[in-house]
């Protein structure tokens, strides 16, 4: 079973964003692999020891190196990075159209991604564009007999999904818990190859992936007033509480 | 030209989802200042009957799609049904709901009709004659105010709890939609659904949270913030560590790893304010932190702070906040 996963890095969360000229400033910022990703990694792993296959990692317009060397180290067999000037400023509309062209480079039963809170646009775009079905949002998965079966969170429960493959899935976090590359696997991915494709390696001019948003500015949150301490013991102090909730910030 | 705004209006359980109705407020004087049309759509079976609830909020058109394919939630039936009726009146703006079910709908049928969608928006104006919207990026430690001006539809997913809901009478013409579905547009088939039953609101939609971190001690702990809740008939939250702990269900964590909230009231009783749990929480109208170290950084982002042992103070403050509220 050939399996693609779509694979970016992102922002550490303890990162400090600044605002420079209007952008964001990327400079000195640290990177870490989407944490959901990793999930997708480990799960197309699981399910090419059990079938066979190849695993092959996807990553578009982000100078992901680290990431994609990760997931070789975790045990995947090679990587396509897509980068291309024309590809700063993209949406994605314009990332989603590029990875379904780069997936189609290779033969494939299956595309994981991550699945974040939030945006989590990619995927899905990637399986229309593609012509594919898809699951979000998957904490269980099984891929047999031309199907895959997807346990997915909704509002308020689970459903299970049954889908044809090739299929789109995203991992939630509880589908797995990802494995820690070994020294071996580390050693092993700096000799595992990377594939660098451009737009024009696609076929794809630039008109074609345009972004359709136009970010017009970034800026930070305002800063909160300093909020109030409510001193005393216990008694009064939920007393306090419950009068100021009530009288000063009608919130209850 | 593409014109007017149509709303995507969730159903859940029998009833239009709040967040729609919020989305029609803020049409509504987006539509009072450019003239176009709000419309909102219905999709399901046995649906029709909810179109009265959307004129109230100030739709002016209805589309009603039922059909027995659409008794339940697929992404490949309703997105087709969707991207149909999108390229058929042409809006110029779509708006869904950033719940589970919007997001996916919305990202797929944003793709159908090639349009820019934005998400987890938080607010949305006319600036310089253009629809504007705002979101939260790098966990909502910086803000993006962006446009879709060549694509037709702009589409976008608006935060449950952050627009305010306000009647207003629109012309509520309601128009059936004739649903064209193929065997070959349904994929995806529902094996099963497993719901949880609580009596408690949904964390994203919840306008009173209380939350429980590694300070609640063991799952016995939540007891307390489930008393809380239930007199504000709010909804019980948890950080990663109570949740990573097994104390509570992970569907109810909040945090950049869990659900995004922004809530009129969030608890947080023995949570020690990381980063990645205040991604989730830090939009919420009034915070109210709960801890035994005043030195916790979730202090900083509180509206009102309580240094105390949590055990002693929340059953205290939920026995005060009923005679406030008159229980
Ligand atoms: C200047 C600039 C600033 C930006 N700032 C932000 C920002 O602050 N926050 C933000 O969320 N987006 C930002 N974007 C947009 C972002 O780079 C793309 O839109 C991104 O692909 C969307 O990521 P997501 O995690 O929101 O998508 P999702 O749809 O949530 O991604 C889900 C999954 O899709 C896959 N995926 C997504 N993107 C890629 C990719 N490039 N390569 C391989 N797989 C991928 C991964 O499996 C990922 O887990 C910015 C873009 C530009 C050009
Ligand atoms: C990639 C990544 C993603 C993450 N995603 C999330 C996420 O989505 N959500 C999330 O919450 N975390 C997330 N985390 C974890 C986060 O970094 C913190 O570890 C976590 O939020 C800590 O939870 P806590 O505040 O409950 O526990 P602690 O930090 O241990 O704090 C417990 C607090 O309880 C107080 N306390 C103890 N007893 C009492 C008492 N009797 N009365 C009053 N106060 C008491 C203590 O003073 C302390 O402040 C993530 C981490 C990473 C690396």
């Amino acid at each position: 079973m050939n399996i693609a996963v779509l694979l970016k890095q992102t922002f550490d969360t303890e990162a400090k964003i600044e605002i420079a000229g209007g952008a964001i400033n990327k400079k000195g910022v640290g990177l870490i692999v989407n944490p959901y990703d990793e999930y997708a990694v480990e799960e197309a792993l699981k399910l090419k020891e059990k079938n066979g296959g190849e695993v092959t990692i996807i990553s578009v317009g982000a100078d992901t190196p680290d990431a994609m060397r990760q997931a070789l180290a975790m045990g995947a067999d090679k990587a396509i990075s897509v980068e291309d000037p024309a590809l700063e400023g993209g949406d994605e509309y314009t990332t989603a159209v590029v990875l379904a062209k780069a997936v189609s480079t290779i033969p494939y039963d299956l595309i994981l991604a991550g699945w974040r809170e939030g945006s989590a646009q990619v995927a899905v775009r990637v399986a229309e564009e593609l012509g594919l079905p898809h699951i979000n949002v998957v904490t269980k998965l099984d891929v047999d007999g031309g199907k895959a079966t997807a346990t997915r969170d909704i509002e308020g429960g689970n459903e299970i999904v049954e889908v044809p493959v090739p299929a789109v899935i995203t991992a939630q976090k509880g589908l797995n818990e990802p494995r820690y590359p070994s020294m071996k696997g580390i050693m092993q991915a700096k000799k595992k190859p990377i594939q660098k494709l451009s737009l024009g390696d696609l076929g794809l001019s630039a008109d074609q992936v345009a972004a359709k948003v136009k970010v017009q500015s970034y800026f930070l949150p305002s800063a909160k007033a300093a909020g109030k301490m409510i001193a005393g013991e216990a008694p009064q102090a939920a007393a306090e509480l419950a009068r100021l909730l009530r009288e000063e910030a009608n919130a209850i | 030209m593409a014109k007017g705004i149509l709303v995507f209006a969730e159903v859940k359980d029998g009833k239009v989802k709040n967040v729609a109705f919020e989305m029609l407020s803020a049409g509504r004087k987006i539509a009072g200042q450019t003239g176009d049309e709000l419309a909102a759509v219905l999709i399901g079976k046995g649906v029709a009957g909810l179109a009265g609830s959307l004129a109230e909020y100030g739709a002016d058109k209805i589309y009603v799609a039922e059909d027995d394919k659409l008794a339940q939630y697929t992404t490949d039936a309703y997105s087709k049904v969707l991207a149909d009726l999108i390229k058929e009146t042409d809006p110029a703006t779509v708006l869904f709901g950033c719940t589970v079910l919007g997001r996916d709908l919305a990202a797929k049928t944003a793709q159908k009709v090639k349009a820019g969608l934005l998400s987890d928006c938080i607010a949305m104006e006319i600036e310089g004659g253009n629809l504007v919207f705002t979101r939260p990026v790098y966990s909502g430690k910086a803000l993006l105010k962006a446009g879709i001006p060549e694509s037709s539809p702009a589409m976008a997913t608006i935060r449950p709890n952050v627009l305010t809901a306000e009647p207003g009478a629109g012309k509520g013409e309601v128009v059936n939609y004739a649903v064209k579905l193929d065997a070959g547009d349904l994929r995806q088939v529902i094996k099963d659904v497993i719901l949880q039953i609580s009596s408690r609101p949904e964390l994203t939609e919840a306008n009173v949270i209380v939350s429980g971190g590694r300070g609640m001690k063991g799952p016995e702990g939540f007891k307390v913030l489930e008393d809380l809740a239930d007199v504000l008939g709010g909804a019980v939250g948890a950080s990663r560590a109570a949740v990573d702990a097994g104390w509570i269900g992970q569907n109810l964590q909040v945090g950049q790893t869990g659900k995004v909230v922004s809530p009129t009231l969030y608890f947080a009783c023995g949570i020690s304010g990381a980063i990645q749990h205040m991604a989730g929480m830090s939009s919420s109208k009034c915070i109210v932190a709960i801890n035994k170290d005043e030195e916790a950084a979730i202090f900083r982002v509180a509206d009102y702070g309580i240094v105390g042992d949590l055990f002693e103070v929340v059953p205290i403050l939920t026995e005060e906040i009923k005679k406030v509220v008159g229980k």
